[in-house]
C-alpha cells in the first residue's frame, strides 16, 4: 500500500493479508458475472448464478434450481431457459414437492 | 456502490494522521491524500464511489488507488455491507491458563472499602459458610486440576489471592512445591504471582518469593495519610508504618531477581494527587510499577468516586501519561502500569470478545475448592461454575461466556473502545447492575476518554521513537 502504512502488530498482519489477497485471486462476485450457460466460462469458483456465495448449494434444492432456472451450471438437470421452461411447475415448495418433478426425455 | 467510513479514531502526528480501526484493532498511518479521501466519505448516508471518482477529474486513477487501499484495510466500506454477527466462542472446553487460589478469606486488616467484607460483597461472600483457609490438600488438588485443564498449554500460572494470602503460607508452599514437580514431569513452565498487604512479609517469605520468581503485587494506597485513611488494622491503627519497612526489605532483596514488583493503589474519594503518590511509591519506596484502581462500590458510599472525581482522575492520568511519553521518547520505561497495560494491548492490536479471561482461560478457586469466574466471584453465589473435584461445569461456562460476548452487548456495537473494553469488568457489572454480562454503561465516557488518551500516547511515542514498543513484543511472545 502506498498511502497507508501499518503501525501496530495487527495492522502489519492486516497489510500482509491485503497484499496476499490482491496478488492471488479475486472473488468472482466482485466482478460482473454474466447470466446464462452459453456466456459463462465457469472457472470452477463456487458462486451462484447471481454472483453470490451465500448458501450456495445449501440446501440441495437451491443448487438444483440455480442450475435449472438460469441454466448456469452444466449439470444434468433440464435447461429451463429454452427447452423445458415448465419443468418445475408442479413443484411449488421443493422441500415438500420434490417428488413431483419428473425426468425429461430429449 | 455507496461507501462510507467505518467507525474509527484519529490521532494527529507530526506528519500525517494515525487511525485506529476498531473492527480489526489495527493502527495505520495515513498520508495527506488518504486523509482527504477519508474525510470525503465521512457521511452517514454514504457516497457513490463512481460519483466521487468522477469529481476527481484527472486525478481519478490516483484517487481510485487511495480509495481501494482504504477499502482494503476496512476504513471505508459499502454502506449496505452486512457483517455476519459472530458471537461464537473458541473451541470449548477452552484450556485453562491461570488459576487464582483464594488461599485465605481471612484478613488481618480491616480496610473500610473492602468489597469482600464491606457492604458491597456479593451474596454468599464472607458469610462463614466455608473454611476461612484453604487446606493444603485442597491447594494440591487445585494444582492437579489446573495441570489437567491446561492440556496442551506450555505455560500455566498460579496466582494466590485472599483475604490476606500470607495468613496461609502452608497452602501456598504446598501448592508451589507440587506445581513445580508437575511442571517438571509434564514439561510445562509454571509461573507464580501473589497479592499481599505486606504486613506479614519476613525474611523467610521474602526468600521464598524470590526463589520461586513470584510476581508480587502489593496493596498500598500511597503516603502515610492516604494509606492509613482506609487501610487499617482492626484496632483502627493505620498499617503504613508496619508495611513500608517490610516492602523496602522485599524490594532490596528482589532487585533484578524477580519479575517487577508492583504497587496496587485503590483510589477513593477525595482523590489524592496521583503524580505525587506515584513519585512516593517509585522514588521514595522503590516500586517498579504502580497501578491504580478506583474502588469498586455502590455509588452511595462515602468513599465511592463520583462524576467530578472521574474527570479529575482522567486529568491526573493524563499528567502521568505525559510523564510516560517523555520517558519513552528517551527510551526509558515508566512504571504507570495502567497505561503500560493499555499500550501493550494497542500495540498488539488486541480485539477482545470478552472483557477479560474470567471463565475462559482463568478461574478462581474458593477455600473449599469451589470454582468461580475469577477471584472476585469466588465464595459468592453469583455464577458458580463447578469445583476442583468435578471440574468446570461446561454448560454453565458456555452459557456465561455466550452472554458476556461483546457482540451481545448492543450498546458496545459502535464504540471505538470496544476492542480493549468489551463491556468492562464482570464483577463491577454484578455489583452495579446485578448482572455480570451487563455492559458497564456508567463509565463508558470515561473508558472512551481513557482509550483515546492511550491512543494519543501510542501515536506520540511511535511517531518519535518507533522502536520503543519492540520491548513489548519480546515480553509478550
Amino acid at each position: 500500500m502506498k498511502h497507508i502504512q501499518p503501525v501496530n502488530r495487527k495492522a502489519k498482519r492486516l497489510a500482509e493479508w491485503v497484499a496476499g489477497s490482491r496478488d492471488e485471486v479475486r472473488a468472482l462476485q466482485d466482478t460482473d458475472t454474466p447470466f446464462g450457460c452459453t456466456t459463462v466460462f465457469a472457472p470452477g469458483w463456487e458462486v451462484d448464478s447471481g454472483g453470490g456465495t451465500h448458501g450456495l448449494c445449501q440446501p440441495i434444492e437451491r443448487d438444483l434450481y440455480d442450475c435449472y432456472h438460469s441454466c448456469y451450471w452444466p449439470a444434468q438437470v433440464p435447461d429451463g431457459l429454452t427447452n423445458w421452461p415448465s419443468w418445475a411447475e408442479s413443484c411449488g415448495a421443493p422441500m415438500n414437492d420434490w417428488k413431483n418433478i419428473d425426468l425429461v426425455f430429449p | 456502490m455507496k461507501l462510507r467510513t467505518r467507525s474509527h479514531r484519529r490521532m494527529p502526528t507530526r506528519d500525517g494522521v494515525f487511525v485506529y480501526l476498531p473492527d480489526s484493532a489495527s493502527i495505520m498511518r495515513l498520508d495527506a491524500e488518504a486523509v482527504t479521501v477519508l474525510d470525503r466519505f465521512e457521511c452517514r448516508e454514504g457516497l457513490e464511489a463512481a460519483e466521487y471518482l468522477a469529481e476527481t477529474g484527472r486525478g481519478r486513477d490516483a484517487a481510485a488507488e487511495v480509495l481501494e487501499e482504504l477499502c482494503d484495510v476496512g476504513a471505508i466500506r459499502p454502506v449496505e455491507e452486512v457483517r455476519p454477527p459472530s458471537s461464537s466462542l473458541p473451541p470449548m472446553p477452552f484450556p485453562l491458563a491461570t488459576l487464582v487460589l483464594n488461599v485465605s478469606s481471612r484478613c488481618n486488616l480491616s480496610c473500610t472499602y473492602c468489597y469482600e467484607y464491606g457492604e458491597d460483597k456479593l451474596p454468599g461472600q464472607g458469610e462463614g459458610k466455608r473454611p476461612a483457609s484453604m487446606s493444603p490438600e485442597t491447594a494440591l488438588r487445585s494444582i492437579d486440576f489446573l495441570f489437567e485443564s491446561a492440556r496442551g498449554r506450555r505455560d500455566v500460572s498460579v496466582t494466590f489471592f485472599g483475604g490476606e494470602t500470607l495468613l496461609n503460607r502452608e497452602a501456598i508452599e504446598a501448592a508451589v512445591d507440587h506445581a513445580e514437580g508437575l511442571a517438571r514431569a509434564t514439561e510445562k513452565r509454571v509461573h507464580f504471582a501473589l497479592t499481599t498487604n505486606a504486613t506479614l512479609l519476613d525474611d523467610d517469605i521474602i526468600a521464598f518469593l524470590i526463589d520461586h520468581r513470584f510476581g508480587v503485587n502489593i496493596s498500598i494506597d500511597g503516603d502515610r495519610a492516604s494509606h492509613d485513611r482506609h487501610r487499617s488494622f482492626k484496632s483502627g491503627r493505620g498499617s503504613y508504618d508496619t508495611v513500608v519497612p517490610k516492602i523496602r526489605r522485599l524490594l532490596a532483596a528482589a532487585r533484578g531477581r524477580t519479575r517487577p514488583i508492583g504497587a496496587r493503589v485503590t483510589l477513593t474519594r477525595p482523590l489524592p494527587n496521583l503524580r505525587d503518590l506515584y513519585a512516593h511509591l517509585t522514588h521514595d519506596i522503590g516500586f517498579d510499577e504502580v497501578g491504580f484502581a478506583p474502588v469498586t462500590s455502590a455509588p452511595n458510599r462515602d468513599h465511592a468516586l463520583l462524576g467530578d472525581d472521574y474527570d479529575d482522575l482522567l486529568a491526573q492520568y493524563s499528567a502521568l501519561a505525559d510523564d510516560y511519553v517523555a520517558a519513552a521518547l528517551e527510551g526509558h520505561r515508566h512504571g504507570f502500569s495502567n497505561l503500560g497495560d493499555l499500550l501493550r494491548e494497542l500495540h498488539e492490536g488486541v480485539n477482545k470478545a470478552h472483557p477479560c479471561g474470567a471463565g475462559l482461560g482463568l478461574v478462581g478457586v474458593a477455600t473449599d475448592g469451589e470454582l468461580g469466574l475469577c477471584h472476585r466471584f469466588v465464595e459468592s453465589e453469583a455464577h458458580p461454575i463447578g469445583d476442583i473435584e468435578n471440574g468446570i461445569d461446561e454448560d454453565r461456562r458456555r452459557e456465561f461466556l455466550e452472554k458476556g460476548h461483546v457482540n451481545r452487548k448492543i450498546e458496545c456495537a459502535t464504540c471505538f473502545a470496544r476492542p480493549v473494553c468489551a463491556g468492562g469488568c464482570y464483577h463491577e457489572a454484578e455489583v452495579r447492575y446485578g448482572d455480570a454480562s451487563h455492559p458497564n454503561l456508567h463509565y463508558c465516557d470515561w473508558i472512551r476518554a481513557w482509550t483515546d488518551l492511550g491512543l494519543r500516547a501510542y501515536a506520540r511515542i511511535t511517531d518519535a521513537n518507533p522502536s520503543f514498543f519492540q520491548r513489548f513484543e519480546r515480553t509478550s511472545s
